[in-house]
């Protein structure tokens, strides 16, 4: 009986329950005020779907509550109470082994399959079940006593005059307040678990070590020295800004001052449709189309430049994937980030500097350079630190594009590797987080969301203090 | 300009100048029309190249094989339930690979070429015709036809982008003459001459390194491969079919430059694919398994169901967490927070997650959702929560703006007949903003439909032969598969992904198409 209580789906029954328990405790708290309507003489305080919603709120929250705690400990207490009754034989276990002999035993006893394994392992997974058994059924309990007494106690403060709406509309705001706060608690989140992981990698690998030392080899050896990750990802960060800033600022410019507004109704758009494909889609071209074309164009560079003596071996290392592949389509990837904020910011100067530019005798593309630029011009650099940090969060493409070996080489037809596509490739191998391999991917994750929060700040900054000057 | 011309010399200079002032600015409106067919040509070259690679791979060639459901083979004595036949994958294979031998009974010499005509099928492709049989018992014994897709190397032979070949319509050939070693003589006057060209053009071509190109000549369903060629006569060993069919007739010369020991299909196969052709048993049809099949091993078999699914399940987690938690802050930003320190904090911070790059995001997930709170990886649930924090900052952004636009003498005047802050914002300013809510939420999740990195951080990239069938179970999502697919060795696969490409940009076309009717339907200016 226990064992079967034990299968439970238990998160559909629990958002089932709350539903329930929501629903009848609305309808109840209503029937209740629609009767004191009838009754009194008096008028009511509030509508009666308001003392409906009353009762609900008393009915659900602690549930909720409850049914939350569940979900985190439920397993946790299974766990150590079943580790406490294991034989003495189990003792000898280390803690990772036990973990994943739990979790073995977690994976029979929900697929109710374990007949064939030895009969230790299915004594131990019928104790797991009938234990979950206890404190699913302890939960349930719990749960009906909780909304059972939420509505006993609500409907007995329903009065005329009782202002139920005041407290569901205080009740409302706070749960928006908490909707807010989920953001505060990403980032908290992201921060926490980024320092932590990254405090546990740097008590086996000294930070500075880690900050300036130049060989990275963390899949095979113990090499945690980021800097040719950092040269890598500098390097791809700059081609792609030597594509994408030329580009996207003329375009920008074009589309702002040249261009018939037909025109630009119409290249906006479609500029923008850059932005929205999906990287990996980059990633697949960059790998399928560009990297061979800049492979080929390396060799035949080589070849002519063997041919008229200018160097007696090979200059460039034109390797099948490279830097300088996963640069240009990052570059591509990024224009439309650098052209239309570019956009907003110069079509935001005021035309009276045009017209006295024009007025002084300036061609049209003078007034451009001389007075719109500068004008603007802390909105474009606003635009391209975006941009920026854009390329250096940018995952796929280098993935896919850019290669893996770790190594600091100012040939842009070498293969260089990235911190994105270092974590990517540490962290989809099979290991635990104990390791200092995975942590270590956590330490990089660290430094790129410090390098791209610095760079999103500043560019933040500017633009407020911009917009503060011209509005 | 006709009669004065000014000739003093500051004038000179300044029109000089001048001329040069214009020619500057024609430049400069030139870089700028410049950067725009930059960018808009390698959208066109990204778009053509994925959608030519795509085309190709929206139709395949299967092979049609007439058999006679055995019983003894396919339903044996002690294995015939449903059940059994179903899975009897061996037996159905043997039905097709003994009905190609006995169509090409020169592969039965020896086992290199037996081996060669059991590839031109695989064998988990027999599966839907197992399945069909086993829920429709009565075939059994009958004789049906059989469809299963040809070998990936074979279907991209015949599309014409696997091997490099000529293809020369050779002179009549008058007489066929067994010699002694098994081979044939074929003679005609000037039969070969284009062949010989031919082989000459293709030799400039080659690597010296590089042996003589491989002459397959065909006629009918025979090929044969053709050495000692000279204008008039040629030495052709048989590959299939009989020699009797060169005899009077003008045979096809194939001139195949890669030798057959760099190529992934023999001189044996090609001749074998092209009988099949000739017998009409290969047709191209529509490859709807890129939509009903799941992944698979064998490209010619691969499909995007399980991945479908799976995006579909973890956007559902997405938008029932993102959607109500952003709409609901946005509404508390916007409408109910009192100017302070706090929110301006939280302000910051929403701003500040829009930017995070979105592996940090997955980082965040697997120490958070899997490490610390134990769910499973792989799973749809754990993407789904992955992706709805990185979507919850846009659709709070797009929310706000969509609030903002709501005029202030809505708010006064449901303030005004005694509405209470909260039936004015949801009663009145809610449901006024809810298109601009919608569409903001909609890109947020056409984003998150679109995002690979933080997945694959939490497993999301193993694997997946099945369709998952909730939450919990293991999964994959279209971007993730098209990485996979992209890791893949084999030629065949650079199409399929392509195709896949395809189909998840025809749903994020689809979304913003929506965005689009969204906006022009209720879109209003106050």
């Amino acid at each position: 009986m226990l064992q079967q209580l034990g299968q439970l789906p238990m998160g559909w029954l629990l958002i089932a329950l709350i539903a329930v328990f929501g629903s009848a405790a609305f309808f109840m708290g209503r029937v209740r005020a629609e009767r004191l309507l009838v009754s009194t003489t008096s008028r009511m305080h509030s509508r009666p779907n308001y003392h409906g919603y009353y009762v609900a709120m008393w009915a659900t929250v602690p549930v909720v509550l409850v049914a939350m705690a569940y979900a985190i400990f439920a397993e946790d207490l299974t766990r150590s109470q079943l580790t406490r009754e294991l034989p003495s034989s189990f003792a000898r276990l280390s803690p990772v082994e036990l973990q994943s002999y739990l979790e073995s035993v977690r994976m029979a006893a929900g697929t109710a399959a374990s007949a064939g394994a030895d009969r230790v392992f299915q004594a131990i997974t019928n104790r797991y079940l009938e234990l979950r058994g206890l404190v699913n059924t302890g939960t349930l309990v719990l749960l009906g006593l909780l909304a059972a007494g939420g509505i006993f106690f609500a409907q007995r403060r329903l009065q005329p005059n009782f202002r139920a709406r005041a407290f569901v509309e205080n009740g409302m705001q706070f749960v928006l307040f908490l909707c807010a706060g989920v953001a505060v608690a990403t980032t908290a989140g992201i921060v926490l678990s980024l320092l932590y992981e990254s405090l546990l990698f740097f008590q086996k690998v000294s930070a500075w070590d880690f900050l300036t030392g130049t060989r990275w080899n963390a899949q095979t050896e113990a090499e945690f020295g980021a800097l040719p990750l950092f040269f890598g990802t500098f390097m791809i960060a700059l081609i792609a800004m030597l594509v994408a800033a030329p580009i996207g600022l003329f375009s920008a410019i074009f589309l702002s001052e040249y261009a018939s507004p037909r025109a630009r109704a119409w290249i906006k758009p479609i500029l923008e449709i850059l932005a929205g494909i999906p990287t990996v889609v980059y990633g697949f071209f960059a790998l399928l189309v560009v990297a061979p074309g800049i492979r080929t164009a390396a060799i035949w560079f080589n070849e002519t430049a063997i041919r008229f003596g200018l160097a007696s071996e090979p200059i460039l290392a034109a390797q099948p994937t490279s830097a300088l592949a996963a640069g240009l389509v990052m570059g591509i990837m990024v224009i439309p980030f650098v052209s239309s904020l570019s956009d907003d910011v110069i079509n935001a100067v005021p035309q009276t500097l045009r017209d006295a530019a024009y007025a002084l005798g300036a061609t049209k593309s003078e007034t451009v350079k001389q007075v719109v630029v500068p004008a603007a011009l802390p909105g474009i650099i606003a635009a391209l630190l975006l941009a920026v940090s854009r390329a250096i969060g940018e995952t796929m493409i280098v993935v896919m594009a850019a290669g893996k070996s770790a190594r600091i080489s100012m040939d842009p037809t070498s293969d260089l590797t990235t911190i994105t596509v270092q974590i990517v490739s540490l962290m989809t191998g099979e290991t635990g987080f104990d390791d200092p391999k995975t942590l270590s991917a956590f330490a990089l994750g660290l430094v790129l969301f410090i390098v791209t929060l610095a760079f999103n700040v500043v560019a933040l900054r500017v633009v407020k203090k911009y917009r503060e000057k011209y509005d | 300009m006709t009669d004065t011309v000014r000739t003093s010399a500051p004038s000179a200079a300044a029109a000089k100048h001048l001329k040069r002032r214009r020619a500057a600015d024609g430049r400069f409106r030139y870089y700028g029309l410049t950067a725009i067919f930059v960018a808009l040509g390698a959208l066109a070259v990204l778009v053509l190249t994925i959608g030519t690679q795509a085309f190709s791979a929206a139709t395949y060639n299967v092979v049609k094989y007439e058999v006679t459901l055995d019983p003894a083979v396919i339903a044996p004595e002690g294995a015939n339930r449903p059940a059994d036949i179903s899975r009897n994958v061996e037996g159905f294979y043997s039905l097709v690979r003994d009905e190609l031998l006995t169509t090409f009974p020169e592969a039965e010499a020896d086992r290199v070429s037996r081996r060669e005509l059991s590839d031109f099928v695989t064998r988990l492709a027999v599966l839907p015709t197992a399945r069909l049989v086993a829920n429709n018992p009565e075939l059994v014994g009958n004789t049906i036809t059989l469809t299963a897709p040809l070998n990936d190397d074979l279907d991209l032979y015949l599309k014409g982008q696997g091997v490099k070949e000529r293809k020369i319509k050779a002179g009549t050939v008058s007489s066929v003459q067994g010699e002694e070693d098994g081979t044939f003589r074929l003679a005609g006057a000037e039969a070969f001459e284009a062949v010989v060209t031919g082989l000459a053009v293709a030799s400039v071509d080659r690597a010296e390194d590089a042996g003589q190109p491989d002459v397959l000549l065909t006629a009918g369903v025979s090929t044969g491969r053709l050495t000692d060629i000279d204008a008039g006569s040629a030495r052709m060993e048989l590959l299939t079919g009989r020699a009797q069919d060169f005899a009077q007739a003008r045979p096809t010369a194939r001139i195949i430059v890669s030798a057959e020991s760099e190529r992934t299909i023999s001189d044996r196969q090609i001749a074998w694919v092209l009988a099949l052709k000739e017998m009409g048993r290969v047709d191209r049809v529509p490859r709807w398994t890129l939509l009903t099949n799941s992944d698979s091993t064998y490209p010619e078999l691969a499909g995007g169901l399980a991945a479908i699914v799976g995006s579909l399940l973890t956007m559902l987690i997405t938008a029932l967490v993102a959607m109500p938690i952003g709409i609901l802050a946005a509404v508390y930003l916007e409408e109910f927070a009192p100017r302070n320190r706090l929110t301006e904090f939280i302000e910051v911070n929403i701003n500040n997650l829009a930017a995070v790059p979105s592996i940090v995001f997955g980082l965040l997930g697997a120490a958070l959702y899997i490490n610390f709170l134990g769910m499973p990886r792989s799973a749809p649930l754990v993407g789904g929560l992955v992706l709805a924090l990185m979507t919850f900052p846009v659709v709070i952004i797009a929310s706000r703006a969509a609030l903002k636009a709501v005029p202030p003498s809505v708010r006064s005047g449901a303030l005004a007949v005694g509405a209470s802050q909260m039936q004015t914002v949801f009663h009145h300013v809610v449901p006024l903003a809810a298109p601009g809510i919608l569409t903001g939420a909609i890109l947020g999740m056409a984003r998150a439909l679109g995002e690979t990195a933080p997945l694959l951080l939490i497993g999301m990239v193993a694997f997946v032969g099945d369709v998952p069938r909730s939450p919990t179970d293991e999964s994959t999502v279209m971007p993730v598969l098209i990485f996979s697919w992209s890791n893949n060795a084999e030629r065949a696969w650079e199409p399929l992904t392509s195709a896949m490409i395809v189909i998840l940009l025809a749903f994020l076309l689809v979304m913003n198409g929506l965005v689009v009717f969204l906006r022009r339907k209720y879109e209003r200016r106050w």
